[in-house]
């Protein structure tokens, strides 16, 4: 099989204040269940390597993350090359229980902004509190970035992981690029 | 005249020269200097024309709420009209031209309209403009639209960006004069998130000029001193150059910032607007003097006393050598006082009250040898383009004139109103304030949030409180009240400054001066200086009967320019009151709307514009795509290849032979936008045989079904083709535009209705490039690749499998939307363009191309399968459309059974879905209706059918079509007319929609 | 623009992020049902001045469904709360009756 690639072949924009970069090609499961269950929560937790995140929140340990979507729904994520395997894993320690467990790592674009003002990148675009104060590490957003949904989280102080539907890859790097133009820093979370 | 004096001003820097052009001519002012203070300081007293009479205007305010002084900005790019001089900050090349008139500023052709001002009066264009109808095409309209309009539009693109900025804070502040600064202070100091906004590009307002001491010191020393504090606080964030523009639910509030206006080469966006969240606001957005109403009160030269005593204090700018002070109140002898200490001569200070004592600033002008004279006023005001001399009446009188004084220029005061703006436009209501004659902010009803708690506190000026000392007061007591809602506390010590108070005597409303004005006066005093209404026509829709103030402003015009009204509104509703002999409180103000000042479009479209004006979706093929000819068409938000041309090929021959080849060889599409869903659970089959109409539970796993989606309307919403993967688990495809709502309309029906069913559902579209192998050379393209058997045996028709082709893995579904053998393979989306050229390399020898929309439109129509969007259009059933086989008669129930056997659905007179041949072989026209016989309730032409779809069909060499006809199935072979919009009448056969391959030989191989 | 509050993700956003669906608590009625039931469960709404339940859903968050309490003159929130519900949570109505004392609780779906 060919070598997978993502919708921009890990594009990087670096003339703004902030750094855009396309995260290259990365395992994500969707998962949904009843996140309550016991067998659920051990078979996430075993094929994420995190533990259970709370609600709006995601855990990650190296390359491995799991993320709170909704109140039935987890996003998991790995290594790409790990996906199949994984979800193997996954649906045999789930069967019998009804969930549903899917492949979505092609689906999805990821994008890293990086920068002291990464955090104003974000706020120009989605209608989310960033002060350093409300939007902490550990917190996973799902909203809307401009016209389209994404969902985002900070892994490390200045850095903003930002996920979107693969389709609009292309017009989330030209949005993300745009609202970090040079010299439009905002100056707001400078403390 | 106007001129710059040896003075020092407070906000300009004299060792900074900057040079600009004003109509073409080099001028030069200082850093610091607005335009209006620049071009005051080169004499330049005359700015533009009014927009009804072509009257000569001069700039009357410093501020944001000045009517007159408008100009053109910039060129090209940066071009834009209407631009206050006010507000707009001089920097080093800054090019404005004044614009309303015509062939220049100082000869107008247009002023003749003000020689005709009688016959112009208030309602004029509505009286005129009615009859006969016939006029209006070709004459109203023609002359309404030439002479309508400030300014011109700019021709050029804007060469800017824009930004949105989305913040939060517990209290935003809105005017960073002294109430602002102070309310900011007490609520920093309690530890509030805090952000405070200035219109201006400096702090304090105008209370530094107003003068007066604060603990002690002068007001700059405060403002310098709170601004430290201020700055040193981490939970505050202040912006100049900021306006709130507005406020609206739930704290909600616009601030518009103006980045790069007084440095357009800078680099960075231009604008950016604030979207802010905040717990509660404060507006300390000051207030606003009113002019008063007498003769000739529009001539240049007559301003504002406040604004007066700004080009002189702020800017070192004396507005005339002589000025005549006129006022109802105390507050315009700081004017007087101010031009006398810069060595300027003040004739005379008219004032309309007649007062027991001279206390305070009465007393200290007098004291100065200015000579005051009480209960008088002016009766004209005389000159042309420049004021040069009042005549004086007694106040009371109608206007005998008593004196005649020569003077250069006028300052008025008729009182203060509070800028109310933002505390009313999300509801806040207004109470009338008698002793300063002027509506303020009903502390008992604010706007309310979704708390259904207020939360909009005014505070200082904007709150009617015009004393220095009660403006700090009233500042820091709105920020405690704020703090105490929020539920945070004040420490102890926090504590309000104190002002010195000054004697003062109380104002005295003065609507009309002199206040018995003959007619004749009347119609020579403006209120609102930019649309040219006048006191008399004000009276004259109070007449007509125009008695509610929102009837008399769309009457009038009152208030509708670009400065909303911010001087006239006042003024024109107490006119009002007064020729209806009734309360101004009763007679109510306008609505205020935002944003306050006008914003730029700009600002209000964001980040959107060109490229990410909106999100366009692509598939995993589309930069091949883009890279081969493609020319798309928007389906949904994806851009989709209509066809793929080549060379100098027409769109139409590429479609032409795209079919051509597909019918005969082999054709790829990318059909990767197509929806997927998965439903899976131990309900999965049960909710599926509610969301189809046909069965979806007895599909055996392997296989696929095509199948009918309808609302709860029972009309058709979306089809596609279902696989059952396994036991409990459903892969239901849909239309393109319909993943993101098919899946969103399965989620509603299980979080909503059947929250018991155990069913998940996952939209899974994007994790697969979709590639349609199809034509008689597919099998063959496929086996080439390898790896799975796709004889007809192992992969029949409307079967499905996993396996490995050519390496790739895949999932192929055999299904057919053109008739021919044909072939989806779905694919990872990482993978999909590998599979792409895999397979044009693969069937280069078999003629492989890619084919388009259009091509696929064909396709299907010459097998008569219906488009949902085509055929359908939010009214058709499946019934319509002769799809009875698709709908399950089995079922107790599919969500819009109930409906489609309501009286309408099952009358037989329903239009239904019939294939139609024109008779010469043309192409019917899209869209175009059927006549029938007769005429309808409204003596139309009745309507027997419409075109669904219409194509030129290369395979029959002819047009086909498909059409919705009244009684089509006893109409067979009838010939029906359809006019077309060319004037041409198609006219057309009915015939079974299958135009192609009847049996279905072709697909089945 | 409002200010709303997920009950299922427990985020409060603005009102971007959703998207309102109109009354909330409707009864459906399917084949066999009589016309008139159909006719009321199909089109019939109410447009109430005051105090209304709603259908919301966060359509740019977690994508869930929920119903909200609000007024529609003064656009105060009551409450957000569960979709799973045929009619609207003790809490809810009493929030509203300390809200609207002239608000009739009979006038609440059940």
């Amino acid at each position: 099989m060919s070598d997978p690639v993502t919708a921009l072949k890990g594009l990087k924009n670096t003339g703004g204040f902030a750094s855009i970069s396309e995260v290259g090609p990365t395992g994500m499961i969707t998962l949904r269940g009843d996140l309550s269950a016991k067998p659920v929560i051990k078979a996430a937790v075993a094929a994420s390597g995190v533990t259970m995140p709370e609600q709006g929140r995601i855990g990650s340990e190296g390359n491995h993350a799991m993320a709170w979507m909704s109140p039935d729904e987890l996003l998991i994520l790995c290594a790409y090359g790990d996906v199949h395997d994984r979800l193997a894993a996954l649906n045999k320690k789930l069967s019998g229980q009804h969930t549903l467990a899917v492949n979505v790592s092609d689906a999805r674009a990821m994008f890293r902004v990086r920068g002291a003002h990464a955090r104003e990148v974000i706020a120009k675009v989605a209608p989310v509190d960033m002060h350093p104060d409300a939007f902490t590490p550990g917190m996973f957003r799902r909203t809307r970035f401009a016209q389209v949904p994404a969902a985002f989280w900070m892994p490390e102080p200045d850095v903003v992981q930002v996920i979107c539907f693969r389709s609009v890859a292309r017009y989330m790097y030209d949005l993300l690029g745009m609202a970090a133009q040079s010299r439009s820093e905002v100056g707001y979370f400078r403390r | 005249m106007s001129t710059r004096l040896a003075t020092p001003g407070r906000l300009i820097d004299k060792a900074a020269p900057v040079s600009f052009t004003f109509n073409g001519k080099q001028l030069r002012g200082y850093k610091g200097d607005t335009l209006a203070s620049a071009l005051l300081a080169n004499d330049q007293m005359l700015m533009g024309r009014s927009f009804k009479y072509h009257r000569p205007r001069g700039v009357v305010a410093s501020g944001a709420e000045e009517p007159n002084g408008l100009v053109n900005l910039g060129s090209e790019g940066r071009f834009e009209p209407n631009q206050r001089v006010t507000t707009t900050e001089l920097f080093e090349g800054l090019e404005a031209s004044s614009q309303n008139h015509w062939p220049s500023l100082e000869f107008d052709v247009g002023a003749i309209n003000a020689q005709l001002s009688r016959f112009l009066p208030a309602g004029f264009y509505y009286k005129m403009f009615m009859y006969p109808r016939s006029f209006w095409e070709h004459v109203y309209e023609p002359i309404i639209r030439a002479s309508a309009g400030l300014g011109k539009a700019p021709k050029a693109r804007d060469v800017d960006t824009y930004e949105h900025f989305y913040t939060f804070c517990d209290v935003l502040i809105v005017g960073g004069g002294v109430a602002g600064m102070q309310a900011a202070l007490t609520a920093g100091k309690a530890g509030a998130r805090v952000i405070l906004l200035e219109q201006t590009d400096h702090w304090g307002g105008r209370a530094p000029v107003d003068g007066g001491r604060i603990d002690g010191a002068p007001v700059d020393d405060y403002v310098k001193e709170t601004l430290n504090a201020l700055r040193s606080m981490d939970n505050v964030e202040m912006r100049l150059r900021t306006m709130g523009a507005g406020v609206y639910d739930h704290g909600y509030a616009l601030g518009y910032e103006r980045l790069t206006d007084h440095a357009p080469e800078a680099a960075g966006p231009r604008h950016r607007l604030w979207r802010i969240r905040a717990a509660q606001i404060i507006t300390a957005t000051g207030a606003i003097e009113r002019p008063l109403s007498f003769a000739g009160n529009d001539i240049p030269g007559v301003m504002l006393a406040s604004a007066v005593r700004d080009y002189v204090v702020n800017y070192g700018v004396s507005v005339g050598d002589r000025t005549v002070v006129v006022t109802n109140n105390d507050n315009a002898y700081l004017t007087a006082i101010a031009l006398k200490h810069a060595g300027l001569d003040v004739p005379v200070i008219l004032d309309a009250r007649v007062l027991p004592s001279d206390l305070g600033l009465i007393e200290r002008a007098k004291a100065l040898g200015i000579r005051v004279l009480m209960g008088h006023a002016i009766a004209t005001v005389k000159g042309g383009k420049r004021v040069t001399g009042v005549s004086i009446c007694a106040q009371a009188g109608e206007g005998a004139v008593l004196e005649e004084i020569q003077c250069d220029a006028v300052a008025m005061s008729g009182g203060w109103s509070p800028v109310v703006h933002l505390w009313s436009h999300c509801g806040g209501k207004l109470r009338w304030d008698t002793a300063h004659a002027c509506f303020s902010p009903d502390v008992d009803n604010p706007p309310k949030g979704s708390d259904g708690m207020g939360f909009v506190t005014p505070a200082g000026a904007a709150s009617g409180m015009f004393a220095l000392d009660d403006v700090l007061h009233d500042a820091h007591a709105a920020a405690e009240g704020v703090i105490t809602s929020l539920d945070m506390k004040l420490p102890k010590d926090v504590t309000s400054p104190i002002a010195e108070r000054r004697e003062e005597s109380p104002m005295a409303p003065v609507w009309m001066m002199p206040q018995g004005a003959s007619v004749k006066l009347r119609e020579k005093t403006w209120l609102d200086y930019q649309n040219d209404v006048k006191v008399s026509d004000v009276r004259l829709a109070a007449q007509e009967g125009f008695v509610s103030v929102e009837h008399a402003k769309r009457y009038t015009t009152l208030g509708m320019a670009t400065d909303q009204g911010k001087l006239s509104n006042i003024n024109g509703l107490a006119t009002l009151a007064g020729a209806l002999d009734a309360d101004i409180p009763t007679v109510g103000t306008t609505t205020f709307r935002p944003p306050y000042q006008p914003i730029s479009l700009g600002a209000i479209g964001g980040e959107a514009r060109g490229d990410i004006f909106q999100p366009i979706r692509r598939t995993p093929m589309q930069d091949w795509h883009e890279a081969n000819g493609a020319v798309f068409e928007p389906v949904g938000r994806w851009r989709r290849p209509y066809a793929f041309t080549r060379g100098l090929e027409s769109t139409h021959d590429a479609v032409m032979r795209e079919v051509k080849n597909t019918r005969e060889k082999l054709g790829l599409l990318d059909a990767s936008t197509l929806g997927k869903i998965i439903v899976k659970g131990p309900d999965a089959g049960k909710f599926l045989d509610m969301m189809y109409t046909n069965m979806m539970s007895t599909l055996k796993p392997g296989k696929c079904r095509y199948g009918l989606m309808c609302s709860e309307n029972g009309f058709l919403i979306d089809d596609g083709v279902v696989a059952r993967i396994d036991e409990d688990t459903w892969l239901c495809h849909t239309t393109t535009g319909g993943a993101e709502s098919i899946h969103a309309h399965m989620e509603e029906w299980l979080q909503t209705e059947w929250w018991d069913w155990n069913v998940y559902v996952a939209n899974v579209t994007e994790q697969y490039a979709q590639i349609a192998v199809v034509g008689p050379n597919a099998r063959t393209a496929l086996e080439r690749l390898g790896g799975m058997d796709l004889s007809k045996e192992a992969l029949g028709f409307m079967d499905w499998a996993d396996g490995t082709l050519g390496g790739f893995k895949v999932r192929i579904f055999r299904i057919s939307f053109s008739g021919e053998l044909s072939y989806e393979i779905a694919i990872d989306a990482g993978h999909g363009q590998a599979l792409w050229d895999s397979l044009l390399a693969v069937g280069a020898d078999l003629g492989a191309m890619p084919y388009g929309t259009e091509c696929l439109h064909i396709l299907r129509a010459e097998k008569g399968f219906i488009m949902i969007g085509d055929e359908t259009d939010g009214t058709v059933i499946p019934q319509d459309l002769g799809l009875n086989w698709a709908i399950s008669k089995k079922k107790e129930d599919y969500l819009g059974k109930r409906a489609q056997a309501r009286s309408h659905m099952t009358d037989p007179s329903r239009w239904k879905l019939v294939g139609l041949e024109t008779v010469d072989g043309s192409t019917l026209p899209d869209g175009a209706y059927a006549t029938g016989e007769g005429t309808n309730a409204n003596g139309q032409q009745n309507m027997i059918g419409r075109v669904t779809s219409t194509y030129h069909s290369p395979t029959l060499d002819r047009g086909i079509a498909m059409g919705l006809v009244l009684n089509a199935p006893d109409r067979m072979g009838e010939v029906l007319r359809f006019p077309g919009t060319d004037g041409k009448i198609y006219e057309a056969k009915i015939v079974d929609p299958v135009f192609y391959d009847k049996e279905g030989s072709k697909q089945n191989v | 623009m409002l200010t709303i509050h997920c009950p299922n993700c427990g985020v409060t956003a603005e009102e971007t992020e959703f998207h309102a669906h109109g009354e909330a608590h409707l009864k459906r009625f399917g084949p066999g049902s009589s016309e008139d039931d159909f006719e009321s469960y199909l089109f019939m709404r109410k447009n109430p001045k005051g105090v209304h339940f709603e259908r919301w859903r966060h359509q740019y968050g977690c994508g869930k469904w929920f119903h909200v309490a609000r007024c529609t003159t003064t656009l105060e929130i009551f409450g957000s709360y569960s979709a799973q519900t045929t009619e609207p949570p003790k809490e809810i109505i009493n929030h509203i009756e300390n809200r609207r004392p002239d608000w009739n609780a009979t006038e609440a779906p059940k």
